[in-house]
């Protein structure tokens, strides 16, 4: 949790910079498989997980990085993981689409969209049995609000009264086929009442407003009122992965929407509103910029696990 | 000692768990007010509360990813899928959730969840209620698979399953439900992946699971008769499958079949018979027979549960042909 602006930012610009250098590293062909980048999403991420607790968990999706960053994971970790290095927070062996840290209430991604759903309401069963207050966020996108497992654990969810907070975030494109092309009414939070919760369409884009939002989800999950759907109206960047050519949607449109950059946003808003100085934002900038760089270096160089290691763990001791 | 039916073994293994471990709940569909679809879960809503017995939507597929939400944030769920028929809703949460989330994450999260469901083979429901899948569910990494044949096996199965970190797929017959037993009154744990020699003989191993373990202990009775005295194994896992006591029985038999409700191609008679031809080819006298239902689904009617299914008579005859 944090209500400090400037560590707001910073994390905004520690997805941003880590989404962008892991591109670079891409286009050089240092990456061993594919780049689910969440650029341009930063807001979802971080409006949410400022309000949440270590206490509290989160569920990720294939586009987790933001998620993981946002929600507190060790940087370097969590790059070696991406690399599949066995310096990995998984020991590489999760790669590009899976990094966990249960400690700080970060309970995985998924290769699987929709996978993600119910393992949030399981969390949020096991936080409603302990009656601490603690919550549970399932992340996942528009295009998983088409996967039967929505549907479950929305009513479930409801039903129960889970502490479960439904963060979609609609990046308008589900993999390569826009939403609005599969969907008669293009809204997903307006299921929510079908279901009998409350639903919300935010800036995806406008990390206060989707921090407010949040922040009424979360007290009302933590007060035993049940949960809430938010669906975030943002845009994914880049393709659904790196190398996507992006046949279609037009360059004007992502053009326009990336002329409301989240992040450039923020910061404008630290800058008039917050009065903060230019020179310390700037330096914020840098020395998060340095750190990724270095974050990546240490993936580079880190060692690959070792083939036979793949026959441990497939069972608990 | 008191008997017990099968079906009181597993309700007694629940209430036993859950009174000893605090961490274990138990969810699905009809498991709390109405005692279960079968009666396997009576007394349990009473006992224990809404709070750890709940009854769910249908919805196989949240009712799985509950359990798996909750075993990695520190609870024990035991989750109820009502027909193994109904895996395929749910193969998702079972399949890439629990039975890799352990691996995946190099051992950062347990995934200590009981899947309690039931095989109804053969009792007249249908091609969507009457299939063995245990061969399925036992080609996936992670999962470890139990398929109990008597009323003691049940409970301490169970109880030992509920305390595996694993994930644990838990195959119950309703057919062996009204099965009784003299059961100790003392606690007791049956180990996950042993197999159980249910009869001692010499001249032919017969592997057999499930419903099938009563039908090769019935044809040992009239084989014993012709003097033929079969060693009749029943793994009680199929994942892991305890292939160390199957191979020792082999060597001293030099003659091995095995019968399955699984289906025989890509079956769990597959499986057991090309671990016993390479580990033990040279002890054998005879090729390893297989005798499991065709490929083929199971349609409604007990005449076609009889001509598909392996019985104590076809057990008889693939025996004899075995030792002649």
């Amino acid at each position: 949790m944090t209500q400090d602006p400037l560590d707001t930012y910073r994390r905004m610009v520690l997805i941003r910079e880590c989404e962008a250098q892991l591109n670079e590293a891409f286009a050089k062909n240092l990456f061993p498989g594919y780049i689910h980048s969440y650029l341009g999403q930063e807001a979802c991420a971080v409006g949410v997980c400022d309000g949440l607790a270590d206490s509290d968990v989160i569920v990720s999706n294939h586009r987790g990085r933001g998620h993981y960053l946002a929600k507190g994971m060790a940087l370097r970790p969590m790059m070696a993981e991406m690399f599949g290095k066995a310096t990995g927070v998984c020991g590489g062996r999760g790669g590009e689409m899976h990094a966990a840290d249960p400690a700080i209430g970060i309970l995985g991604g998924n290769g699987i969209v929709g996978g993600g759903l119910p393992i949030a309401a399981g969390a949020a069963l096991s936080a409603q049995m302990d009656g601490k207050g603690a919550v549970a966020v399932a992340f996942f996108g528009e295009g998983a609000s088409n996967n039967g497992s929505f549907g479950e654990t929305m009513n479930v969810a409801a039903a129960w009264k889970l502490p479960l907070i439904l963060v979609c975030e609609n990046n308008l494109y589900a993999e390569m086929t826009p939403f609005e092309q599969t969907v008669a009414q293009p809204d997903v939070a307006l299921r929510a009442q079908g279901y009998g919760m409350p639903g919300e369409v935010v800036d995806g884009n406008d990390v206060i407003a989707v921090r407010n939002a949040a922040a009424r989800a979360i007290a009302r999950a933590r007060s035993g009122e049940g949960p809430t759907l938010l669906e975030l109206k943002t845009y994914r960047w880049g393709g659904h992965f790196e190398g996507d050519p992006r046949k279609y949607r037009t360059r004007a449109e992502e053009a326009e929407w990336k002329a409301r950059c989240p992040v450039a946003r923020f910061r404008d808003v630290l800058l008039d509103r917050h009065g903060l100085d230019e020179v310390n934002v700037r330096k914020v900038e840098e020395e998060t910029a340095a750190e990724v760089a270095e974050a990546i270096t240490f993936a580079l160089e880190s060692p690959l696990p070792v083939p036979e290691t793949a026959l441990s763990k497939v069972y608990a001791a | 000692m008191a008997t017990k039916t099968y079906c009181w073994a597993i309700i007694d293994a629940m209430r036993e768990e859950m009174e000893r471990d605090e961490s274990v709940l138990l969810i699905g569909e009809d498991v709390a007010a109405a005692g279960g679809s079968f009666g396997a879960t009576r007394g349990l809503l009473d006992r224990f509360g809404p709070m750890r017995v709940r009854d769910t939507p249908i919805s196989e597929e949240i009712i799985v990813g509950l359990g798996v939400g909750a075993a990695m944030t520190g609870r024990r769920p035991i989750v109820e899928i009502m027909f193994i028929d109904f895996l395929g809703l749910c193969l998702d949460q079972i399949a890439n959730q629990a039975a890799k989330t352990h691996y995946i994450y190099n051992g950062l999260f347990k995934m200590p969840l009981v899947i309690r469901t039931s095989s109804a083979a053969e009792m007249g429901i249908g091609p969507h209620h009457s299939q063995s899948w245990e061969a399925l569910v036992g080609h996936i990494p992670g999962l470890k698979v139990v398929m109990p044949s008597t009323p003691r096996d049940a409970k301490g199965l169970l109880k030992a399953a509920i305390r595996d970190d694993n994930p644990v797929v838990f195959i119950e017959h309703i057919a062996l439900h009204r099965v009784k037993e003299e059961i100790e009154d003392e606690e007791f744990l049956i180990p996950l992946g042993k197999a159980d020699v249910k009869r001692v003989g010499r001249h032919v191993t017969v592997v057999a699971t499930g419903l099938m373990v009563a039908r090769a202990l019935a044809a040992a009775e009239t084989l014993a008769r012709e003097g033929i005295e079969i060693e009749v194994v029943d793994p009680r896992t199929i994942s892991p499958l305890d292939i160390d006591t199957i191979v020792e029985s082999v060597r001293k038999t030099n003659r091995a079949l095995v019968v399955t409700s699984s289906l025989k191609q890509f079956g769990l008679g597959s499986e057991v018979a090309a671990e016993i031809q390479e580990r033990a080819f040279f002890d054998l006298d005879q090729p390893v027979k297989r005798l499991s239902p065709p490929f083929t689904p199971a349609p409604f009617g007990r005449q076609f549960d009889e001509y598909l299914n392996p019985s104590a008579d076809s057990i008889v005859s693939a025996v004899r042909e075995l030792v002649a």
